[in-house]
């Protein structure tokens, strides 16, 4: 999964990788020399007593050491470069793909868990890249260079740090599993007692009323006391992880002094070359810890990289026509909107959403479409603007399936107003303007009024440059609703959908706006989905969806007198109360 | 409602970090053991080997340059001999060892320091691992400490804390906030003390050895401390920009995936792509100036440390060519300075990790403080067994003062009636069943339940006789059975099941294929319909005298709605029932109808009367009704 996601995306970094790992190569060579410059600083300065050749070499070190310190600085560089250039690719790989997918595929993963996968996610593989390409050739390379300079100077002498490498690697391997494990095991404990918390929080009333407090803290305390455990499970580890890295090395420091000193009675080394092989097993020592932090950050990026390769690999269920056909004409000449024999049926799901669903509105024609939570209202809206696409049948806009339409002429041509009003952050105006971004202020006031949003927009201090919060919740539900009526009025679709999108309003405000809807909309083919019988009694027509199925279909008094699911809705109608 | 208060100054974050340490005090045995341990392990393993390792260098050495010389000869006559051939460097460094000339390496003194070496490392890793295992385990606890703190307190605030605060905000205090302190007492309990200690022995050890090198080291100190300095300032404001930058996309994102129908219904695509490479792409070049400023960071102190290394090393060995210092003590030395270098850095590191801590604890402390309920009156007293008999006697109620929710409300319900709330949004329905559950207290007035006054009850009393059913059905992720017994404290399966069967749930639950074990989670596929029965047998088991009901205002499918009327209607039966009312059915039905608005009781009676009545009522009644 994470190989296969970033050989994917660092195909463009090849070359900026490449320099970083060459500059890490003359860093690494750099402080390497150090030590073996320092041994001959002791075994030809010190030992024949020459301070010329003390202060010559000090001047050699001090030219290596600027060396490293540049290369260093330009390899984080570059390093940096490739990672962030990376991240960012992803990031933008996954917005888009985003974008592409249907509204139910949103769904399914949760927009929360999107905006996770589009930000932390990739800030997760960030991480563990720009660890690795920092480290990337100087953890390895520092290791090898060590043993190589080693045994340069003396064979024997270089099993102690040759030998140390196994035993620290295996050291740090064993205690990472072991690591890995415990954290498999944290996690959920984690998750379930965040949702404890937030279970808790939402549910306060609930808990309160049934007077539940000691069981929720007993269940709380439960998952804490696991997590406790399991925690201290890892600081134990780590509690040994470190000082046994510090032992085993100690204890190759040892073996140097011991093996060195007989290599030096032997007369086989020289003293500054004891001193050397000390300094190599600290490189050595460093470069394994350096790369184990790099593995420990693996399994979380590879958790991270599931996350999102799901959504890369989530093929866009709607998509645009390669060839489309001519777009359908503007508001001037009336567009009908047909649905054929449609059905649509989820993934996976074992009854159909809608089946077998004929519907047409001709321009200048208004049908509404009622029916119970879940009878499929909104999908059917949905498959207009092809939010979703039938699983059979077809949805026809001026006679063209809306697959063959380019999406672009379609939205231009098809203008919905969701049942959710949300806003965005940004003024009114901005607002309005994401309907048709070049409208006057002139056209800005007019949807309003129609909207029945004039009154209230003039009265909010800055009028149309009023700021609105994220998702509008500095307004009133019924605020929101006619800014989002307002907004698509701007558009001036041929076909208007209204999925009820006049829940919050005011029997007064409802009626005055239909009203005022009824003149703008006059050439318009329009679809009202609502839950209450006033919206839709004045409809040319009204469609009983139960289930997903067309039960009934007339004007009210028609279906009244003869329909019984309509009849049980009229019955079941919740109160609307106008301020007495 | 205020968002919570954010005030940083500097003697409110010391106040903070004065309490986090006071919670620590329990654990002052383990502390002090932690620093005993952590003592005793530097003084071993960091200040008194490097001394040994150098006097092993200098054994060999000795034994190096010993073996050149004929054997019988004293190591003055070697010193003078050199002298007199003009070597007087090697003559020098000759004097600064035990010289036996003709002898090798004297393996027996090797062997003695080998072994005081390994005696010294054993020490060092046994009490290491004791000292942090130790201060690991106070971490954990003082971490579980507060969590369990936070846990309790939750069961403690008024219902109104909820409601003022956004949900993800105080979610964000008990998970992240914690695990951040958690991270930054990980980082420095017991950390501080071996870091102390080091920077101590070791700086002693350094004068020990040679004053001039000691000074030599201290001297590049400001360097490494300006050069750190200036490039932490310069990373850090590159930070603060990154995190704006990745700050506003993540914005971005969120609202874009929010509204994410909307962008397609709106033809906004190409806007919002633009919108996210422009934020994008600031978020590139800010996190790799950042990553440029704070990743030149470790080369350079790499390089102020080399520097010093050099300097050492090239002074040590001077000073060794002019016979004041021995190799191994040069040796030793550096070894010392590394440490001194090191540990100071990491010294460092950990004030800016318990900033951080100390930030995050303030926070979770600010919810800690938070204004408790108020405590059951201590001679509270009990209920005989409840009949029901509730009376509202001139209630008044405000969230916050001067803005009144309800105005002087009262009524009186005989045992089993129901009464209909009903008015717009508003108008105070959801506040009058808030203060008969007493979530809230009334500002004046009094509550009778049994003709007690409920503020003189344990309030959990108070719950116990009554029942609530809310519309936005809220069930935690557990077994069906569990969240219908939830209503129970000791709930039987049978008792479970009976419940069931009376609030219409038995039937679905079946056709599960887990049944009553069915774990509900985001993913368990039962209806929102079914959601609500699930609320109506919990309500059932509980078996309250008195019911809170919340009709939902939107209908779910037409099946689950008829069971849902025929569940709500059983459980009314016998029961003294408050139902904030959506549906005509319900409220013509009900004993009695009060009307509010504003607060106020605006019109009451029963169906009958208020439609003779011929007010808002009556109107309302006439617009609803189905024309046949």
């Amino acid at each position: 999964m994470l190989t296969g996601l970033l050989r994917a995306h660092l195909r463009p970094y090849r070359r900026t990788v490449a320099v970083a790992s060459v500059l890490q190569v003359v860093e690494v060579v750099a402080l390497l020399l150090l030590p073996t410059t320092n041994a001959a600083v002791i075994n030809d300065g010190v030992v024949s007593g020459d301070p010329g050749v003390i202060a010559s070499l000090g001047a050699l070190m001090l030219l290596v050491a600027v060396v490293a310190v540049v290369a260093g600085i330009a390899s984080v560089s570059y390093g940096a470069r490739a990672a962030l250039g990376l991240s960012r690719d992803l990031r933008s790989a996954v917005f888009r793909r985003v974008l592409e997918l249907s509204d139910h595929q949103v769904g399914r993963f949760g927009g929360s868990s999107l905006v996770t996968r589009t930000i932390n996610d990739v800030q997760q593989i960030e991480r563990l890249v720009l660890a690795g390409f920092t480290t990337l050739a100087a953890a390895p390379l520092t290791c090898l260079g060590s043993v190589v300079l080693a045994v340069n100077q003396d064979v024997p002498l270089s099993a102690v740090p040759v030998a140390l490498i196994p035993v620290m690697a295996v050291l740090t391997w064993v205690v990472l599993i072991r690591m890995g494990r415990l954290y498999a095991r944290i996690q959920p404990r984690v998750e379930l007692l965040n949702r404890i918390l937030g279970e808790q929080i939402s549910g306060v009333r609930t808990v309160r009323a049934f007077v539940r407090d000691d069981y929720e803290l007993a269940r709380f305390r439960r998952t804490d006391a696991e997590l406790f455990r399991l925690s201290l499970g890892t600081g134990r580890l780590m509690a040994t992880l470190f000082p046994a890295v510090m032992l085993v090395s100690n204890l190759a420091t040892v073996a140097i002094v011991w093996f060195g000193g007989l290599r030096v009675g032997a007369g086989a080394v020289r003293i500054g070359t004891v001193n050397a092989f000390v300094e190599y097993l600290v490189y050595i020592v460093w470069s394994i810890m350096l790369t184990t932090f790099v593995f420990i950050t693996i399994p979380r990026a590879a958790v991270s990289a599931r996350r999102i390769r799901e959504v890369l690999d989530t093929e866009p269920e709607v998509t645009a026509p390669s060839a489309p056909a001519a777009p359908p004409p503007g508001a001037g000449r009336g567009v009908a909107v047909e649905l054929r024999g449609v059905e649509f049926r989820y993934p996976g799901a074992a009854r159909p959403a809608l089946s077998a669903v004929d519907l047409s509105a001709g321009p200048g024609e208004t049908v509404a479409i009622v029916g119970s939570t879940g009878s499929g209202k909104t999908t059917l809206l949905n498959l207009v603007l092809r939010l979703a696409d039938t699983t059979a049948g077809s949805v026809l806009v001026d006679g063209t399936d809306v697959r063959d339409l380019d999406p672009g002429d379609l939205t231009r041509t098809v203008g919905l107003v969701p049942q959710r009003a949300l806003l965005f952050s940004g003024t009114v105006a901005d607002n309005l303007r994401h309907g048709r971004p070049r409208a006057t202020e002139a056209e800005l006031w007019h949807a309003l009024e129609v909207a029945q949003a004039a009154e209230f927009v003039a009265r909010l201090e800055g009028g149309l440059d009023a700021p609105v919060a994220q998702g509008g919740a500095t307004l009133s539900g019924g605020q929101r609703q006619r800014l989002t009526i307002a907004r698509t009025l701007l558009r001036r679709p041929a076909v208007y959908l209204f999925d009820d999108c006049f829940s919050a309003l005011d029997a007064t405000t409802e009626a005055d706006l239909r009203a005022a809807l009824a003149v703008e909309t006059a050439a318009a083919a329009v679809l009202v989905v609502a839950q209450r019988v006033d919206t839709v009694r004045d409809a040319d027509r009204i469609v009983v969806l139960d289930e997903g199925r067309v039960v009934g279909s007339g004007r009210h008094e028609e279906l009244l007198a003869g329909n019984e699911a309509y009849r049980e809705i009229v019955s079941s109608q919740p109160v609307r109360l106008v301020a007495p | 409602m205020t968002a919570p208060t954010t005030e940083d100054r500097p003697a409110v974050r010391v106040r903070a970090g004065r309490r986090l340490l006071a919670q620590l005090a329990p654990y002052r045995v383990h502390l002090v053991a932690v620093a005993l341990t952590g003592l005793v392990g530097v003084l071993a393993g960091t200040v008194a080997a490097p001394a040994v390792l150098g006097r092993a260098t200098d054994v060999i050495f000795a034994g190096a340059v010993g073996a050149g010389y004929p054997p019988g000869l004293t190591a003055e006559e070697v010193v003078e001999r050199e002298h007199a051939a003009g070597n007087h460097g090697v003559a020098e460094v000759l004097g600064t060892v035990d010289l036996v000339p003709g002898r090798g390496v004297d393996l027996a003194a090797l062997g003695r320091l080998a072994a005081v070496l390994l005696a010294l490392y054993a020490v060092a890793f046994v009490l290491s691992t004791v000292q942090e295992r130790m201060a690991a385990l106070v971490v954990r606890r003082v971490v579980f400490d507060l969590r369990e703190a936070i846990a309790a307190k939750l069961t403690r605030l008024p219902v109104a804390y909820f409601d003022s605060y956004p949900r993800g905000e105080l979610q964000s205090r008990l998970t992240n906030d914690v695990d951040n302190v958690q991270q930054a007492l990980q980082k420095s309990v017991g950390v501080v003390f071996t870091k102390v200690f080091v920077i101590v022995g070791v700086l002693v050890m350094m004068f020990v050895i040679s004053p001039l090198l000691a000074v030599v080291v201290l001297a590049t100190l400001p360097l490494s401390g300006v050069v750190g300095a200036v490039i932490a300032r310069r990373a850090e404001r590159r930070y603060a920009d990154q995190w704006a930058a990745t700050g506003e996309l993540a914005g971005h994102v969120e609202e874009t995936y929010a509204g994410h129908q909307l962008v397609t219904v709106l033809g906004r695509r190409r806007q919002v792509v633009e919108t996210f490479d422009e934020c994008n792409e600031r978020t590139f070049d800010s996190g790799l100036r950042g990553q440029v400023s704070s990743g030149a960071m470790e080369p350079a102190m790499l390089l102020v440390g080399n520097l010093t290394y050099i300097l050492i090393a090239v002074v040590g060995a001077l000073r060794v060519v002019s016979g004041s210092l021995s190799i191994g003590a040069v040796q030793a030395f550096a070894q010392y300075a590394g440490h001194f270098g090191n540990n100071a850095g990491m010294l460092a590191a950990v004030v800016g990790e318990l900033q951080s801590g100390i930030a995050s604890a303030r926070r979770v402390y600010e919810l800690l403080d938070a204004e408790e309920e108020e405590p059951d009156r201590p001679a509270a007293e009990r209920l005989a067994p409840v009949r029901g008999r509730v009376v509202f006697d001139r209630v008044s109620f405000a969230y916050t003062p001067g803005v009144p929710v309800l105005t002087d409300v009262s009524f009186t319900v005989e045992p089993g009636q129901t009464v209909a709330v009903v008015g717009p949004t508003g108008a105070g329905k959801t506040t009058l069943a808030n203060l008969l559950l007493r979530f809230h207290e009334p500002e004046s007035g009094r509550i009778l339940l049994d003709d007690t006054d409920i503020a003189t009850l344990p309030r959990a009393e108070v719950r116990r006789a009554t029942g609530l059913v809310l519309q936005d059905s809220w069930l935690f992720a557990g077994t069906i059975a569990d969240n219908i017994a939830y209503g129970q404290a000791d709930a039987t399966r049978a008792d479970v099941v009976a419940a069931a069967r009376a609030a219409r749930v038995d039937q679905f639950v079946r056709a599960l294929p887990e049944g009553y074990d069915t774990v509900l989670g985001e993913s368990a596929g039962i209806s929102a319909g079914e959601r609500q029965l699930v609320t109506v047998a919990r309500a059932f088991v509980a078996d309250p005298a008195i019911l809170v009901l919340d009709e939902a205002t939107s209908s779910v499918d037409s099946r689950s709605e008829v069971l849902l009327q025929r569940a709500m209607r059983s459980l009314r039966a016998g029961r003294t029932c408050f139902v904030i009312a959506h549906r005509l059915s319900t409220i013509r039905h009900a004993d009695l109808i009060l009307l509010l608005d504003g607060g106020r009781i605006v019109e009451r009676g029963s169906h009958e009367q208020l439609v003779a009545l011929d007010g808002a009522y009556a109107r309302l009644y006439a617009s609803h009704a189905p024309t046949p």
